[in-house]
Protein backbone atom coordinates (compact mmCIF):
# COMPACT_ATOMS: atom_id res chain seq x y z
CA UNK A 1 0.00 0.00 0.00
CA UNK A 2 1.26 3.57 -0.25
CA UNK A 3 0.60 6.00 2.27
CA UNK A 4 0.15 10.31 1.22
CA UNK A 5 2.37 12.36 2.91
CA UNK A 6 1.19 16.34 2.72
CA UNK A 7 4.25 17.39 1.38
CA UNK A 8 6.69 18.02 -1.66
CA UNK A 9 9.82 16.41 -1.58
CA UNK A 10 11.31 19.90 -2.62
CA UNK A 11 9.77 23.28 -2.44
CA UNK A 12 8.62 24.37 -5.67
CA UNK A 13 9.02 28.42 -6.03
CA UNK A 14 7.69 30.36 -9.02
CA UNK A 15 9.30 34.17 -9.57
CA UNK A 16 8.24 34.84 -13.00
CA UNK A 17 5.65 34.97 -15.31
CA UNK A 18 6.98 32.59 -17.53
CA UNK A 19 3.55 30.68 -18.99
CA UNK A 20 5.15 29.43 -22.01
CA UNK A 21 7.13 27.47 -19.53
CA UNK A 22 4.32 25.69 -18.42
CA UNK A 23 3.30 23.65 -21.56
CA UNK A 24 7.23 23.08 -21.88
CA UNK A 25 7.09 21.42 -18.28
CA UNK A 26 4.27 19.06 -19.92
CA UNK A 27 7.14 16.80 -21.34
CA UNK A 28 7.77 15.89 -17.86
CA UNK A 29 3.99 15.57 -16.75
CA UNK A 30 2.82 13.37 -19.43
CA UNK A 31 5.47 12.71 -21.79
CA UNK A 32 7.39 9.79 -22.98
CA UNK A 33 10.33 9.75 -20.38
CA UNK A 34 8.43 11.92 -17.72
CA UNK A 35 7.66 11.16 -14.12
CA UNK A 36 4.36 9.29 -14.76
CA UNK A 37 6.35 6.83 -17.25
CA UNK A 38 9.29 6.48 -14.94
CA UNK A 39 6.84 5.54 -11.59
CA UNK A 40 4.16 3.31 -13.53
CA UNK A 41 7.45 1.85 -15.20
CA UNK A 42 9.50 1.01 -12.26
CA UNK A 43 6.40 0.34 -9.65
CA UNK A 44 5.21 -2.49 -13.01
CA UNK A 45 8.66 -4.07 -13.23
CA UNK A 46 9.57 -4.84 -9.67
CA UNK A 47 7.56 -7.83 -9.12
CA UNK A 48 9.81 -10.18 -11.33
CA UNK A 49 13.17 -8.85 -9.77
CA UNK A 50 15.22 -11.71 -8.97
CA UNK A 51 17.04 -10.28 -6.39
CA UNK A 52 15.45 -8.25 -3.00
CA UNK A 53 18.04 -5.58 -3.71
CA UNK A 54 15.79 -4.60 -6.96
CA UNK A 55 12.82 -5.24 -6.17
CA UNK A 56 12.90 -2.40 -3.00
CA UNK A 57 14.97 -0.04 -5.15
CA UNK A 58 12.69 -0.30 -7.78
CA UNK A 59 10.02 -0.28 -5.47
CA UNK A 60 11.71 2.94 -3.77
CA UNK A 61 12.80 4.93 -7.08
CA UNK A 62 9.18 4.31 -8.31
CA UNK A 63 7.84 6.01 -4.96
CA UNK A 64 9.87 8.97 -5.27
CA UNK A 65 8.94 9.28 -8.58
CA UNK A 66 5.20 9.77 -7.93
CA UNK A 67 6.92 12.68 -5.79
CA UNK A 68 8.75 13.90 -8.86
CA UNK A 69 5.36 13.76 -10.97
CA UNK A 70 3.70 15.96 -8.00
CA UNK A 71 6.83 18.83 -7.88
CA UNK A 72 6.73 19.06 -12.08
CA UNK A 73 2.36 19.33 -11.77
CA UNK A 74 2.80 22.06 -8.86
CA UNK A 75 5.50 24.16 -11.02
CA UNK A 76 2.69 23.78 -14.04
CA UNK A 77 -0.14 24.69 -11.58
CA UNK A 78 1.72 27.42 -10.19
CA UNK A 79 2.50 28.53 -13.44
CA UNK A 80 -1.00 29.05 -15.03
CA UNK A 81 -3.20 29.74 -11.62
CA UNK A 82 -5.06 32.61 -12.09
CA UNK A 83 -3.95 33.53 -15.82
CA UNK A 84 -7.03 34.42 -18.37
CA UNK A 85 -7.61 32.27 -21.05
CA UNK A 86 -6.45 35.12 -23.54
CA UNK A 87 -2.95 34.77 -22.19
CA UNK A 88 -3.29 30.82 -21.85
CA UNK A 89 -3.97 31.21 -25.92
CA UNK A 90 -0.81 33.35 -25.97
CA UNK A 91 1.52 30.84 -24.58
CA UNK A 92 0.03 28.46 -26.78
CA UNK A 93 -1.88 26.65 -24.66
CA UNK A 94 -5.29 27.64 -26.42
CA UNK A 95 -5.82 23.75 -27.26
CA UNK A 96 -4.86 22.85 -23.68
CA UNK A 97 -7.40 25.33 -22.26
CA UNK A 98 -10.28 23.96 -24.92
CA UNK A 99 -9.57 20.60 -23.70
CA UNK A 100 -9.03 20.66 -19.68
CA UNK A 101 -8.80 24.28 -18.85
CA UNK A 102 -5.88 24.46 -16.12
CA UNK A 103 -6.81 21.11 -14.79
CA UNK A 104 -3.09 19.01 -15.01
CA UNK A 105 -3.67 16.08 -17.74
CA UNK A 106 -1.31 14.08 -18.05
CA UNK A 107 -0.29 14.65 -21.83
CA UNK A 108 3.32 15.97 -23.28
CA UNK A 109 4.29 19.38 -24.54
CA UNK A 110 2.63 18.33 -27.40
CA UNK A 111 -0.64 17.47 -26.39
CA UNK A 112 -0.37 13.89 -26.78
CA UNK A 113 -1.77 11.57 -24.08
CA UNK A 114 0.50 9.88 -22.12
CA UNK A 115 0.32 5.87 -22.90
CA UNK A 116 1.70 2.93 -21.49
CA UNK A 117 3.41 2.10 -24.44
CA UNK A 118 6.30 4.63 -23.60
CA UNK A 119 7.20 2.10 -21.11
CA UNK A 120 7.97 -2.11 -20.92
CA UNK A 121 7.86 -4.68 -18.77
CA UNK A 122 10.00 -7.55 -20.14
CA UNK A 123 10.03 -10.13 -17.22
CA UNK A 124 13.51 -9.82 -18.13
CA UNK A 125 15.55 -8.06 -15.14
CA UNK A 126 19.03 -7.40 -17.22
CA UNK A 127 16.47 -6.01 -20.19
CA UNK A 128 14.28 -3.88 -17.62
CA UNK A 129 17.02 -2.34 -15.61
CA UNK A 130 18.79 -1.68 -18.40
CA UNK A 131 16.20 -0.04 -19.74
CA UNK A 132 15.19 1.94 -16.72
CA UNK A 133 19.11 3.28 -16.66
CA UNK A 134 18.31 4.57 -20.11
CA UNK A 135 15.28 6.26 -18.65
CA UNK A 136 16.97 8.36 -16.06
CA UNK A 137 19.46 9.61 -18.37
CA UNK A 138 16.38 10.99 -20.97
CA UNK A 139 14.73 12.46 -18.12
CA UNK A 140 18.14 13.85 -17.12
CA UNK A 141 18.75 15.41 -20.29
CA UNK A 142 14.77 16.86 -20.98
CA UNK A 143 15.80 18.32 -17.08
CA UNK A 144 18.58 20.27 -19.01
CA UNK A 145 16.50 21.29 -22.00
CA UNK A 146 14.06 23.11 -19.80
CA UNK A 147 16.73 24.28 -17.70
CA UNK A 148 17.62 26.47 -20.83
CA UNK A 149 14.32 26.92 -21.65
CA UNK A 150 13.56 29.24 -18.63
CA UNK A 151 15.13 32.01 -16.68
CA UNK A 152 13.07 32.09 -13.60
CA UNK A 153 15.50 31.33 -10.74
CA UNK A 154 12.64 29.42 -8.90
CA UNK A 155 11.96 27.25 -11.44
CA UNK A 156 15.77 26.79 -12.17
CA UNK A 157 16.14 25.97 -8.74
CA UNK A 158 13.20 23.06 -9.06
CA UNK A 159 14.61 21.07 -12.47
CA UNK A 160 17.97 21.41 -11.12
CA UNK A 161 16.72 19.14 -7.97
CA UNK A 162 14.85 17.04 -10.39
CA UNK A 163 18.32 16.58 -12.46
CA UNK A 164 20.71 15.62 -9.98
CA UNK A 165 18.04 12.84 -8.62
CA UNK A 166 18.55 11.02 -12.12
CA UNK A 167 21.41 10.81 -12.09
CA UNK A 168 21.55 9.39 -8.51
CA UNK A 169 18.94 7.56 -9.81
CA UNK A 170 20.85 6.05 -12.77
CA UNK A 171 23.65 5.27 -10.19
CA UNK A 172 21.98 3.16 -8.18
CA UNK A 173 20.31 1.46 -11.21
CA UNK A 174 24.01 0.29 -12.58
CA UNK A 175 24.75 -1.22 -9.13
CA UNK A 176 20.93 -3.19 -8.67
CA UNK A 177 22.05 -4.20 -12.54
CA UNK A 178 25.52 -5.57 -11.66
CA UNK A 179 24.18 -7.13 -8.58
CA UNK A 180 21.77 -9.02 -10.81
CA UNK A 181 24.43 -10.03 -13.50
CA UNK A 182 26.85 -11.34 -10.73
CA UNK A 183 24.12 -13.19 -8.68
CA UNK A 184 23.16 -15.02 -12.88
CA UNK A 185 27.12 -15.63 -13.30
CA UNK A 186 27.12 -18.05 -9.94
CA UNK A 187 24.48 -19.79 -10.94
CA UNK A 188 25.82 -21.02 -13.46
CA UNK A 189 28.52 -23.22 -11.38
CA UNK A 190 25.81 -24.77 -9.64
CA UNK B 1 1.21 30.46 10.10
CA UNK B 2 3.89 32.26 8.87
CA UNK B 3 7.02 30.76 10.03
CA UNK B 4 4.91 27.00 8.81
CA UNK B 5 7.10 27.54 5.01
CA UNK B 6 10.26 27.55 7.18
CA UNK B 7 9.64 24.50 9.43
CA UNK B 8 8.37 22.66 6.52
CA UNK B 9 12.24 23.02 4.60
CA UNK B 10 13.32 22.22 7.68
CA UNK B 11 11.62 18.45 7.29
CA UNK B 12 11.94 18.30 3.48
CA UNK B 13 15.59 19.05 4.45
CA UNK B 14 15.93 15.87 6.75
CA UNK B 15 13.25 13.61 4.80
CA UNK B 16 15.34 14.01 1.38
CA UNK B 17 18.36 12.64 3.29
CA UNK B 18 16.42 9.68 4.41
CA UNK B 19 15.19 9.15 0.99
CA UNK B 20 18.55 9.22 -0.49
CA UNK B 21 20.09 7.12 1.91
CA UNK B 22 17.54 4.83 1.81
CA UNK B 23 18.58 4.02 -2.15
CA UNK B 24 21.99 4.12 -1.09
CA UNK B 25 21.47 1.24 1.67
CA UNK B 26 18.97 -0.62 -1.22
CA UNK B 27 22.13 -1.64 -2.80
CA UNK B 28 24.47 -1.60 0.07
CA UNK B 29 22.59 -3.49 3.03
CA UNK B 30 25.65 -3.55 4.82
CA UNK B 31 27.54 -0.01 5.32
CA UNK B 32 27.07 0.37 8.55
CA UNK B 33 28.19 4.04 8.22
CA UNK B 34 25.37 4.33 6.27
CA UNK B 35 23.01 2.33 8.63
CA UNK B 36 23.97 4.57 11.55
CA UNK B 37 23.90 8.07 9.72
CA UNK B 38 19.97 6.61 8.13
CA UNK B 39 18.85 5.99 12.04
CA UNK B 40 20.82 8.90 12.86
CA UNK B 41 18.43 11.54 10.21
CA UNK B 42 15.35 9.32 10.65
CA UNK B 43 14.87 10.25 14.83
CA UNK B 44 15.92 13.88 13.72
CA UNK B 45 12.99 14.02 11.35
CA UNK B 46 10.17 12.24 13.61
CA UNK B 47 10.88 15.00 16.24
CA UNK B 48 10.59 17.39 13.13
CA UNK B 49 7.52 15.68 12.26
CA UNK B 50 5.89 15.30 15.76
CA UNK B 51 6.62 19.12 16.42
CA UNK B 52 5.68 20.56 13.08
CA UNK B 53 2.20 18.89 13.50
CA UNK B 54 0.84 19.67 16.88
CA UNK B 55 1.43 23.24 15.16
CA UNK B 56 0.32 23.15 11.79
CA UNK B 57 -1.42 19.94 11.33
CA UNK B 58 -0.93 16.38 10.57
CA UNK B 59 0.96 15.52 7.69
CA UNK B 60 -0.40 12.15 7.16
CA UNK B 61 -3.72 11.26 7.74
CA UNK B 62 -2.92 9.30 10.59
CA UNK B 63 -0.54 11.94 11.88
CA UNK B 64 0.08 12.86 15.47
CA UNK B 65 -3.01 16.00 15.58
CA UNK B 66 -5.19 15.41 17.76
CA UNK B 67 -7.67 18.10 17.41
CA UNK B 68 -11.46 18.65 17.88
CA UNK B 69 -11.64 19.08 13.80
CA UNK B 70 -10.37 16.94 10.49
CA UNK B 71 -7.44 19.25 10.02
CA UNK B 72 -6.42 16.54 7.60
CA UNK B 73 -8.25 18.58 4.73
CA UNK B 74 -8.33 22.01 6.44
CA UNK B 75 -4.34 22.88 6.12
CA UNK B 76 -2.98 24.30 2.81
CA UNK B 77 -2.42 21.43 0.16
CA UNK B 78 1.18 20.91 -1.60
CA UNK B 79 0.61 22.91 -4.52
CA UNK B 80 -1.09 26.01 -2.59
CA UNK B 81 1.90 26.35 -0.38
CA UNK B 82 4.29 29.79 -1.02
CA UNK B 83 7.46 29.23 -0.19
CA UNK B 84 10.09 32.03 0.64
Amino acid sequence: MWMYEKKLEYPVRVYKNDLGMAKYLLAQYGGPDSELSAAVRYLTQRYTMPTNKAKGLLTDIGTEEMAHWEIVATMIYKLVKGLPAQQLRKAGLGAYFAQHDRALYPADAAGVPWTAAYIQATGDPVADLTEDMAAEQKARTAYEHLIQLTDDPGIKDTLKFLREREVVHFQRFGEALNDVQAMMAAKKYY
Amino acid sequence: MNNMPALLKEIQALEFTAVDLNLYLDTHPQDQAALRYFYTVRDELLNHIQAFEQKYGPLTAAGDARTDCWQWVECPWPWEIEYD
